[in-house]
């Protein structure tokens, strides 16, 4: 970072701001925080493309709020919060799956019921114990505080998912798109299914420690539905989903230090606004199209046929 | 009728009973389509046709019965991609964000490695399935960009590109328009002509005859199969489509 301080010295004096937009990078926990965030806004942004298209938005937040009683029995017990935290992550998927295929309840009712209990279940467990867990950190994320162990945590976790994500994304979209065609061509489809609930799991981990519980769902949700909206192909959408979502991590981060607010806030607040931006031009779009095809039906037939 | 080892049906369907919870969908259905050879498969909705294609590719557990394909189980017959099903193009969600090029891939995708990259013979396959069914042009359009008939013909060359032995389709007419009903039809036939097997199931009653040699009338049990014009009486036609018809008049023409 010390090259960059030096060019921001030189810049400085020719870019007016420059300074503001170069002095909370020069922090070590400013730093950590950014790296935090980014990676895990990049490996959510990447799975919200297929929570988005599957349908699994609710999943993702059931996921993200069951993790909590597994994150403040991983403190008392001084376990790693991520082994707590995908225990209970895929329990909850388990149950919910349990509750779904033996009752006629649907699934949100399913979902709803089984996410729920398990973080009061989590909510009790902090009140019994005051004062070795901090609530606030875990519901909203502590990013600016997070130790070495969490960040290592963080960075393998993330490759891992990433990479799994990456390497696997044709059979995802498959199981998105067309589960039965999957199953008749004889790949293990339930496999699939039960991977991308587990990589769910993985991930919601990764984005505990940047934006916290409440938050994370956000992060697991909007960057999809963004790129959906910009784009048209499933392989843009892998592209367009963690830029948008790295642009809101950075900007958010540094608005955090700014404006000295919350960095988890800041951040879903720029993805929430780049999705705002990302509807009006998807709107524009969209009617400029149908007023093309309105004005000159003729071509449009000639194109479709 | 031999057993399995020498498959002269392509499919096989004997004793099938399937129950969902306490109803039953299916009642001891037996039906046979040879090799080479296109089937019909007609009866009104609930009737227990998408039951019995549910269960031929594995996704339901029959109560009692066995579905061979070209001799084999079910489940090997899957895993060695001799069977395509061919669903209802409503049952697709539109505006996923998939073209058709990626669509006709993804019936060859359990030929390729663990991270489904197409090779040059996947690539080729894709492209001579969608010439097959007239749509070689559209390779990069977005599905939700085509008509209902068109997204029905990419379905079609997902299953040809795949080389399946034995296709089924479920109700690949309804709502298609004249060109595509013609091209989907004329594939069929080319299809069984080269000595594959199709089960198709249809309301589509006018064009029955010029495409399936044979067919079954299903409500919940088979109630005629034979040859198609055989088949096709109006009391068997009646009996199908649950419509009274005095006990005298109703034959029953053709069962097995």
């Amino acid at each position: 970072m010390s090259g960059l301080t030096s060019l921001a010295t030189t810049a400085a004096t020719r870019v007016p701001g420059w300074d503001l937009l170069v002095e909370p990078w020069q922090f070590a926990f400013m730093q950590r925080a950014l790296l935090v965030t980014v990676v895990a806004s990049v490996v959510c942004a990447l799975l919200s493309c297929w929570l988005v298209l599957i349908g699994w938005s609710l999943m993702g937040d059931a996921v993200a709020h069951a993790v909590l009683p597994g994150v403040v029995l991983a403190y008392l017990v001084g376990a790693p919060f991520a082994i707590g935290a995908f225990l209970f992550g895929v329990g909850a998927v388990a149950l919910i799956g349990g509750v779904r295929e033996t009752t006629r309840l649907k699934e949100d009712a399913a979902i709803g019921v089984v996410f729920t209990t398990v973080f009061a279940v989590g909510v009790v467990l902090v009140s019994t114990t005051p004062s070795q867990v901090d609530l606030s950190h875990v519901l909203f994320g502590n990013v600016l505080g997070v130790s070495d162990a969490d960040v290592v945590q963080v960075l393998v976790l993330a490759a891992v998912a990433f990479a799994v994500l990456v390497l696997l994304r044709r059979d995802f979209t498959l199981y998105a798109f067309d589960r039965v065609h999957g199953h008749v061509i004889g790949l293990p489809v339930r496999r699939i299914g039960a991977l991308l609930l587990g990589l769910l799991a993985v991930t919601v981990v990764v984005a505990l420690q940047a934006v916290g519980v409440v938050l994370a769902v956000a992060m697991l949700i909007t960057p999809g539905a963004t790129a959906f909206l910009l784009t048209d192909r499933i392989q843009h959408m892998l592209l367009v989903a963690p830029a948008v979502a790295v642009v809101a991590a950075v900007a958010g981060t540094w608005g955090s230090y700014v404006l000295d607010v919350g960095s988890a806030g800041l951040v879903v607040v720029c993805q929430g606004l780049l999705f705002a931006v990302a509807w009006v031009v998807a709107r524009r779009r969209d009617r400029r199209a149908a007023g093309l095809a309105r004005r000159r039906p003729a071509a449009a037939t000639r194109a479709a046929t | 009728m031999t057993i399995g080892s020498t498959p002269s049906t392509a499919l096989r369907v004997a004793g099938l009973t399937v129950r969902y919870r306490e109803v039953v969908a299916l009642e001891d259905v037996g039906l046979e389509v040879a090799l080479g050879e296109a089937c019909g498969l007609v009866g009104m909705n609930g009737s227990g046709k998408s039951t019995l294609f549910r269960t031929v590719v594995g996704l339901q557990r029959p109560a009692a019965g066995s579905v061979e394909v070209l001799g084999r189980g079910v489940d090997r017959a899957r895993a060695e991609g001799l069977l395509g099903y061919v669903p209802q193009q409503d049952d697709l969600d539109r505006d996923f964000p998939v073209d058709v090029r990626d669509v006709v891939l993804m019936g060859r995708y359990h030929r390729m490695g663990p991270t489904r990259h197409a090779r040059v013979a996947d690539e080729h396959a894709a492209e001579v399935a969608l010439d097959r069914v007239g749509l070689a042009d559209l390779a990069g359009r977005r599905i939700g960009r085509l008509s209902g008939g068109q997204r029905q013909r990419v379905l079609l060359a997902r299953a040809l590109a795949q080389d399946a032995q034995v296709l089924l389709l479920d109700e690949p007419f309804t709502g298609l328009d004249v060109t595509s009903q013609a091209a989907v039809e004329a594939v069929l036939r080319a299809f069984v002509a080269d000595g594959g097997s199709v089960l198709v199931s249809t309301h589509d009653l006018t064009s029955l005859p010029q495409l399936c040699s044979r067919s079954v009338l299903l409500h919940r049990r088979v109630l005629a199969a034979g040859p198609t014009p055989e088949v096709l009486t109006p009391a068997n036609l009646a009996r199908t489509f649950g419509l009274d018809v005095p006990a005298g008049a109703a034959g029953t023409g053709g069962a097995p």
